[in-house]
């Protein structure tokens, strides 16, 4: 055994006088070797790279930031008007954060539903031969540009949603947020907006939650099955819970990429920020689509779009990293593309 | 399938059996339920007529409120209300004949599956107006011609966006240039390396292709353009730039697309090849990237169809502009997608025609790219089946040394 490492013995039993028993044998080697030590670099760096282009991403807004944060102090975070017309310059993020957020949590009222329904559809209920033919509806409605959807919802889309808007303003406008000003009008409200978004949020969260429900154990399910239960029974007592990671990780994922749709937006929206209940009537801005509509501007209107860019860049990352989080924490998001 | 029997449940056996402790369980327990078996899949005509008279009646109630109580709601909310009657009257209708849990599995089978269906719609939707809108506009000159010269009040089909689409070509082509080989490189280190950071990079991956498009834009702009415009013309608004921003979102979506792939190598191959001696590098890239070269060119182009829509990244970066521009290391240069976003924000209808015509081409190159990409994702499995029903492939395949190659 001097010469050798490994211990196991059918190994190192090597009766002498065979051919070869006199050779050293070789060393199993525990340190990677040089080109693999090159390879754990090159990999390690790419990987980094993510990190240090999300860093400096964050850096850098503040960086060109600076000169607006400097001016308004804290008022920036406390105002809701941006007047850049009247001297001295008043800019505030407080409309148009209000609106970023009215608008996903819109979006996400009507996505999450239905994206979870269509996962549901594709990982439980359609026939076999039918999955990936849905699969890839769902991955085509990813797939469309959300600036065509942009152009849909403002030319075909809005004036078939605003009839449902008079009529949910008139009967049912003793509820707060259904309330509007008379004769105000009801093109280009959040509520419009919010529900072109939330076509662009259901492919996310049908791709998380059907790849969630794929994952769920066959046996339990049987099991469900055969103790007699139905299959909506099978489904709420064993798809459900083990796909909870999944389906609260990919809403909070669909709520991130609602919070940061620009071009859709832009084309919804008026672009002016507002503070307001009224989610049916005409009015309302968000940080990326007001971003996308003033491009272009002198230094400190620039500099006051970089800090509202640099508030959405933390309100997505950070929601989409506790998104993920879940996802990968819970018991069947493990190897879930998320 | 047999008729139903309903259980014959004398009225004795039906009395409260609580009170009579002492009664011996072999008398109070009813007779063994006549089973009739029932495939949960298997639709009577009786189940049929319930779902439509059910859809009836919902159709009729919601004409009921909006039509005669209330006025008109546009056809978007009537159909909403009548589905959600619908679902209602169906649930007690189905009560009524089979009882709660057939009820509630029943209307949940009926409302997930028109939850499929209601997605699908926009889908068919969005494609079809964009065709009916860009079709009248769109002439084969689109191709040839760019918007130089052209003045606005000239109809739409003047003119053409040839300049916006070489510009999308080189923007992106250049952006996969850049962030191919940093995806797939991040996506072996996810997936191949063994190091502690993996945990963390895969969710900041996650959370970096979810970053909204407009921030990555901002970025170039606030790192390069505003510092460094003035002395270089590398560094201000041209296509390059544009595919720097473009490539901050195109990366994590290629690298998490590239290692879905890579996890579905089988671990027996790479054991293989480290069992004969090769260093791991070598088996990544000897064994696991040509294994996995479908799926490498999938998510490539599943990337290029996700950036070649992307409008927000270059408002900050390309700028934009009417002419032809070949170069895009020098002056603004237009792409699709800002061609479209230009032309809808003008007031005269000829640039709204135009800008859907620009739509158009968009939307037809993004399902191109889109089935290509399927295509290739689809070889393996139709390999697969070839191999598995063609009598003759079946057995030179079984003959063959190396049947255990994936």
């Amino acid at each position: 055994m001097a010469d050798g490492v490994l211990s196991a013995p059918g190994l190192s039993t090597v009766p002498p006088g065979r051919p070869g028993a006199g050779r050293t044998r070789r060393e199993v080697l525990r340190q990677p070797g040089r080109i693999d030590r090159l390879f754990d670099r090159f990999t390690l760096a790419a990987g980094v790279t993510v990190l240090v282009i999300m860093t400096l991403i964050g850096v850098f807004l503040f960086y060109q930031s600076r000169h607006a944060l400097a001016k308004e102090g804290t008022s920036f975070f406390t105002r809701i008007a941006w007047q850049v017309s009247v001297y001295p310059p008043k800019i505030g993020v407080v409309g148009l954060l209000f609106g970023t957020v009215v608008v996903a949590l819109i979006a996400v009222v009507i996505a999450i539903p239905l994206g979870v329904t269509v996962g549901l559809y594709i990982a439980e209920y359609a026939p076999v031969a039918a999955k990936k033919g849905l699969q890839a509806v769902i991955d085509l409605l990813a797939a469309i540009p959300s600036i065509l959807f942009g152009l849909w919802g403002f030319y075909f889309l809005s004036a078939k949603i605003v009839p449902l808007s008079r009529w949910m303003t008139t009967h049912l406008g003793w509820i707060p947020i259904f309330h509007t000003t008379a004769d105000a009008s009801l093109t280009d409200s959040f509520f419009i907006a919010g529900i072109v978004v939330s076509l662009m949020v259901i492919p996310i969260v049908a791709s998380i939650t059907r790849a969630v429900f794929a994952q769920t154990p066959p046996g339990e399910k049987e099991a469900a099955l055969a103790l007699g239960s139905t299959r909506w029974g099978m489904v709420k007592t064993v798809v459900f819970p083990f796909g909870r990671g999944g389906i609260i990780g990919g809403s909070m994922l669909g709520l991130g990429r609602a919070l940061g749709e620009t071009i859709a937006v832009v084309f919804l929206l008026p672009q002016v920020p507002v503070v307001s209940r009224q989610i049916l009537q005409e009015g309302g801005a968000t940080i990326s689509g007001f971003i996308a509509n003033r491009a272009g501007g002198n230094p400190f209107t620039v500099s006051g779009l970089m800090a509202a860019g640099l508030v959405l860049f933390i309100i997505t990352l950070s929601t989409n990293l506790i998104a993920s989080t879940i996802v990968s924490r819970s018991r069947s998001g493990v190897g879930v593309d998320a | 399938m047999t008729p139903e029997t309903p259980s014959t449940v004398t009225p004795e056996v039906a009395a409260p059996v609580g009170r009579r402790p002492a009664q011996p369980p072999s008398d109070t327990r009813p007779p063994p339920r006549q089973r009739t078996p029932r495939s949960p899949r298997n639709l009577q005509q009786m189940d049929v007529v319930t779902a439509v008279a059910a859809a009836i009646s919902g159709v009729s109630l919601s004409w009921l409120i909006f039509g005669v109580l209330t006025n008109g709601v546009g056809w978007f909310g009537f159909l909403v209300v009548s589905f959600v009657l619908f679902l209602g009257i169906f649930y007690v209708a189905t009560y009524d004949r089979l009882g709660r849990l057939a009820a509630v599995d029943r209307t949940i089978t009926v409302a997930v599956t028109s939850g499929m269906v209601v997605v699908a719609i926009p889908l068919i939707l969005v494609v079809s107006y964009v065709v009916i809108r860009g079709l009248p506009a769109l002439r084969l000159g689109f191709f040839a011609h760019s918007q130089s010269g052209v003045t606005p009040t000239e109809p739409a089909t003047s003119g053409g966006g040839a300049h916006a689409i070489v510009g999308t070509i080189e923007q992106v082509g250049l952006a996969l240039l850049l962030s191919f080989p940093l995806g797939v490189s991040c996506a072996i280190f996810l997936n191949e390396s063994r190091s502690r950071l993996r945990r963390t990079v895969r969710i900041f991956v996650d959370a970096m292709s979810g970053m909204p498009s407009i921030v990555s834009g901002l970025f170039i702009y606030a790192t390069l353009i505003i510092p460094l415009a003035k002395d270089s013309d590398l560094f201000s608004f041209n296509g390059f730039m544009a595919s720097l921003a473009l490539s901050v979102t195109m990366m994590p979506t290629i690298c998490r697309s590239v290692e879905v792939v890579l996890r579905l190598v089988p671990d027996g191959l790479r054991e293989a090849g480290l069992a004969l001696g090769s260093s791991r590098a070598r088996v990544v890239w000897s064994v696991v990237l040509p294994t996995a070269a479908s799926g490498l060119a999938t998510g490539a182009i599943l990337g290029i169809a996700r950036e070649a829509g992307e409008t927000a990244p270059l408002l900050y970066t390309a700028f934009g502009y009417n002419a032809m521009n070949w170069n895009p290391f020098k002056g603004p240069q237009e792409s699709l997608p800002l061609f479209i976003y230009r032309f809808i924000r003008e007031p005269l209808e000829s640039s709204i025609q135009r800008g859907f015509a620009g739509a158009l081409v968009l939307m037809l190159l993004i399902l191109l790219l889109f089935g290509i990409a399927r295509a290739l994702g689809r070889d393996r499995t139709k390999a697969r089946r070839r191999r598995r029903f063609h009598p003759i492939h079946t057995l030179s395949v079984a003959l063959s040394p190396a049947r255990g190659r994936a």
